[in-house]
């Protein structure tokens, strides 16, 4: 007995059943209901595997193709959509529920009106929706109606061109009213939804060990077909240095969050695939234009002539990143080429600060992230360049980092004087960065991190915000760029390349510029 | 009396674990709902919102008599991040940590005992210095880069053990006691038990390193003092056989204070191992914690710190009433007194 139980222990493992799909994630789902996470990680777990949205990006693009809905009007003052949405789409079924009938219109209004009004019988209690929220969709959507089963029309209070692909965003994935009813009247209540969630996407939610594994089978009455996947399976791993050795040793098939130094050695391994693809990101230091001597354009001005953008890009990105000059990245639509690009001139940085009052220059402070994003991997690298490049101007920078919490506390106060941060894009729209990060409202609201409230510029994204041409309103993007490329709230870094490691057998996965994971089309070759 | 001084001392006890569970989380600044706002920032109406349905918009007194009183029936509240109860995510995480605990200092201890008293009696000699050093080794490497190395030469050149996890995906284990070693057992998955056993080998290996410098230097130092009582000289001048001298006189009453030493690293184990769990993604209570601290997660934070006082006042009460047990000396003392 003893014997065999060694002889088994050092049996080489992994005869891995050829149908588990494995996917090395970074972290657990805080829930697995898409209406209340605000995490990648969370929806990647939910929305992306479980649900689906009424309309969805293609795959690969931020482009709006339909999805539950099979087509869409828009009436003539665009405040009036009209969904008609597919026949014939079933939700999954569990231990504890089969559904009795088809997806239709009541589940598309039960889920936005959820949303909509917390006092809906069906509303989740303590959920405050923060996503929805965020997108302003509260202070946007007027009603949502039903005509008849399979036609559905939102009321909106005034036009606004994002609309449509906020709704193909993770948080207004449709879920079935049927079940929400049917926990209510077991007793179980609207908690079941975030452990045990119903769906009409690729896979069928099995089992979640926190910190551990999330187990799917695939769909098999999926409308678009059955994914090729049996049974998908998220390992969570928290640190990517084991990520990476998960891949090695074949135990993934595919790793989030790879770090950029790890790259090179991972591209030399036969039995591992890097593909990569533009990022929808962009990372800056931004000027508390609030405070002295940021109040000041030249001394603005000034500092982005010092900084060596060229050395950034080379030691934290490596060949990961690309130079930023607008605040959205050049994928998007709406990216204006010619603006000029960030020279980088000591002397004149020099000269320019005498000007500006500060011929000796001056103290201040740069606070760096504290944590790692992929539009930023390194902080307190970035922060040391820029130190030792402002020094050369006299100007003196103590580098300042609080944990993460804090770190958002603090900025959102407007503490800061210099600050790194960035931001990646939720669904493709120019509006989601500039009017997000830069608009007067943002000011309040704290993800404005310069405080720069800028009257025509921000009238500019107003107007872009409520037209719906996108040649007119491209030209008012392209406008808005060039008054923020002379007036320099931030000097903007980067924008990084998404990369992805995955086993030489993995077929069909395409990088999702929105950072989403979807397994619904991936397969593995034998 | 003595039944009112104990009641005294528990609540004594109680009412300071739970100030300080209390107010740890909140001395640091931050809280839960700007972790929830993250990057994208939020009016002040949204903030006040959010604060208000977590409970935080009542004043610091309120909230701690809440917390105390559902403390004492055992309630911690729920996750403000995944918003499920603290009790029903500790019962799924705690067996894990435990687990690890248990076969870490289990070879450690047995390793620890033999290398000790191995150097004791060879004294000296190149097995005291092989022993001493090698346990000091292991205790002074860092585990983040030991345990890379662990997995690098065993899990990805070798491939005889898995990089990280607690069992095999292939297996689904039912949830009876949260303890693989049972629960595989007792759902009759032999297979889930060995993949369960595999999983456990290097995570216990790296972790086991850290107690087993402490378990050798104690147990040597006693071995050898307790080898210099007279009694131990009379033992030997009488001619009685060395084995015999070793483990009937020596060793018994060595034994307290290596049995205090493992005591101590129990305590510290059961708390959660955060860096080995980081590292070998192992589904503890460490790596929950941490998490919990870096989201401001208060419910939980606050059931950790708890817990963690506990655990340690009742291993070292455990730790207390063996020695008194096993120790001749102190077994007379209270008899006497």
């Amino acid at each position: 007995m003893k014997k065999l139980f060694l002889a088994a222990l050092l049996l080489p493992l992994f005869a891995q059943a050829a149908d588990n799909f494995i996917f090395c994630t970074e972290g657990s789902p805080s829930s697995f209901n898409p209406q209340i996470v605000t995490d990648g990680t969370s929806m990647n777990a939910s929305s992306q595997a479980i649900f689906n949205r009424i309309v969805e990006f293609k795959s690969g693009t931020t482009e709006v193709i339909p999805s539950l809905a099979e087509s869409w009007t828009i009436s003539k003052d665009r405040k009036t959509y009209t969904f008609k949405l597919r026949k014939g789409v079933k939700f999954h079924s569990n231990a504890a529920f089969t559904p009795t009938r088809d997806f239709n219109a009541n589940d598309v209004v039960y889920t936005f009106k959820t949303q909509l009004d917390p006092k809906h019988p069906l509303s989740i209690p303590a959920a405050s929706y923060d996503y929805f929220k965020a997108m302003e969709l509260d202070a946007l959507i007027a009603d949502i109606k039903k005509t008849d089963d399979y036609t559905v029309v939102f009321e909106l209070k005034r036009p606004e061109s994002p609309f449509l692909a906020n709704l193909g965003m993770d948080f207004a994935s449709v879920l079935s009213e049927e079940y929400a009813q049917s926990l209510i009247k077991s007793g179980k209540g609207l908690k079941t939804l975030e452990t045990a969630p119903i769906g009409t996407g690729p896979f069928v939610f099995k089992s979640y060990q926190k910190d551990s594994t999330i187990k799917y089978t695939a769909n098999s009455t999926y409308w678009k077909g059955k994914p090729k996947i049996e049974n998908l399976i998220f390992v969570i791993v928290a640190d990517s240095t084991v990520r990476t050795q998960k891949m090695k040793s074949g135990e993934c098939h595919i790793m989030s969050e790879v770090q950029p130094q790890d790259i090179e050695a991972l591209s030399k391994n036969p039995a591992v695939k890097i593909q990569n693809a533009a990022g929808l990101n962009v990372s800056y230091i931004a000027f508390n234009t609030e405070k002295k001597p940021f109040d000041n354009l030249k001394v603005r001005e000034a500092i982005s002539l010092a900084l060596n953008k060229k050395s950034y890009l080379d030691v934290i990105y490596k060949a990961q990143g690309l130079a930023a000059k607008n605040p959205i990245p050049p994928t998007m639509w709406s990216y204006n080429n010619k603006t000029v690009e960030q020279v980088y001139d000591v002397e004149k940085a020099k000269t320019l600060l005498k000007e500006a009052g500060f011929p000796n220059g001056f103290e201040t402070e740069l606070w760096t992230m504290p944590v790692a994003r992929p539009y930023l991997p390194n902080g307190k690298k970035l922060g040391e360049l820029v130190q030792a490049d402002l020094a050369k101007i006299g100007v003196k920078v103590k580098l300042v980092t609080f944990d993460w919490p804090t770190y958002l506390e603090k900025s959102k106060k407007g503490d800061h004087a210099m600050i790194q941060f960035g931001w990646t894009g939720d669904n493709g729209d120019p509006d989601n960065f500039m009017n997000v990060l830069l608009g007067c409202t943002a000011v309040k609201a704290g993800s404005n991190y310069a405080r720069w409230c800028h009257k025509e510029f921000d009238n500019l994204l107003q107007q872009a915000k409520e037209e719906s041409a996108v040649a007119k309103r491209t030209a008012l993007y392209m406008k808005a760029q060039e008054i923020f490329a002379k007036e320099k709230p931030w000097y903007p870094v980067a924008h990084s390349k998404q990369n992805k490691v995955m086993s030489a057998k993995v077929q069909g996965y395409k990088i999702s510029p929105l950072g989403n994971e979807n397994f619904e089309a991936v397969s593995l070759s034998k | 009396m003595a039944i009112l001084k104990g009641l005294l001392k528990v609540i004594g006890y109680f009412l300071f674990i739970s100030l300080m569970s209390f107010s740890i989380i909140r001395l640091i600044p931050g809280d839960p709902a700007l972790h929830i706002i993250g990057e994208r920032g939020a009016s002040e109406e949204r903030v006040a919102e959010i604060r208000k349905n977590l409970g935080l918009d009542q004043p610091l007194p309120i909230q701690f008599l809440k917390f105390s009183a559902n403390a004492l029936v055992g309630n911690f509240g729920e996750s403000t991040v995944s918003k499920q109860s603290v009790l029903s995510e500790f019962k799924v995480l705690w067996p894990a940590t435990v687990e690890l605990a248990f076969v870490a200092l289990l070879w450690s201890s047995l390793v620890g005992l033999g290398l000790g008293m191995l150097a004791a009696v060879k004294r000296n000699s190149f097995w005291d210095y092989g022993a001493v050093s090698l346990s000091t080794l292991g205790f002074a490497m860092p585990i983040f880069w030991w345990g890379l190395i662990v997995i690098f030469f065993f899990a990805v050149k070798l491939g005889i053990f898995p990089v990280s996890g607690r069992i095999d995906v292939m297996f689904d284990v039912p949830y009876k006691t949260g303890f693989y070693f049972l629960d595989t057992l007792l759902s009759g998955q032999w297979d889930a038990f060995v993949s369960a056993c595999k999983f456990v080998v290097l995570p216990a290996f790296v972790l086991g390193t850290v107690p087993l410098a402490l378990i050798v230097r104690v147990s040597r130092a006693s071995i050898i003092d307790v080898a210099e009582e007279d009694y131990v000289r009379t033992a030997r001048s009488k001619g009685l056989p060395y084995k015999q001298i070793l483990f009937k006189h020596i060793f018994k009453n060595a034994l307290p204070q290596i049995l205090t030493s493992i005591g101590l690293a129990m305590g510290q184990l059961l708390t959660g191992a955060i860096l080995t769990e980081t590292l070998f993604s192992w589904p503890g209570m460490g790596r929950w914690i941490i998490k919990s601290i870096e989201a401001r997660d208060y419910p939980v934070v606050q059931a950790g710190v708890f817990y963690s006082m506990l655990i340690v006042i009742i291993v070292n009460w455990i730790t207390d009433e063996s020695v008194k047990m096993v120790s001749p000396k102190m077994r007379d003392q209270q008899r006497g007194g």
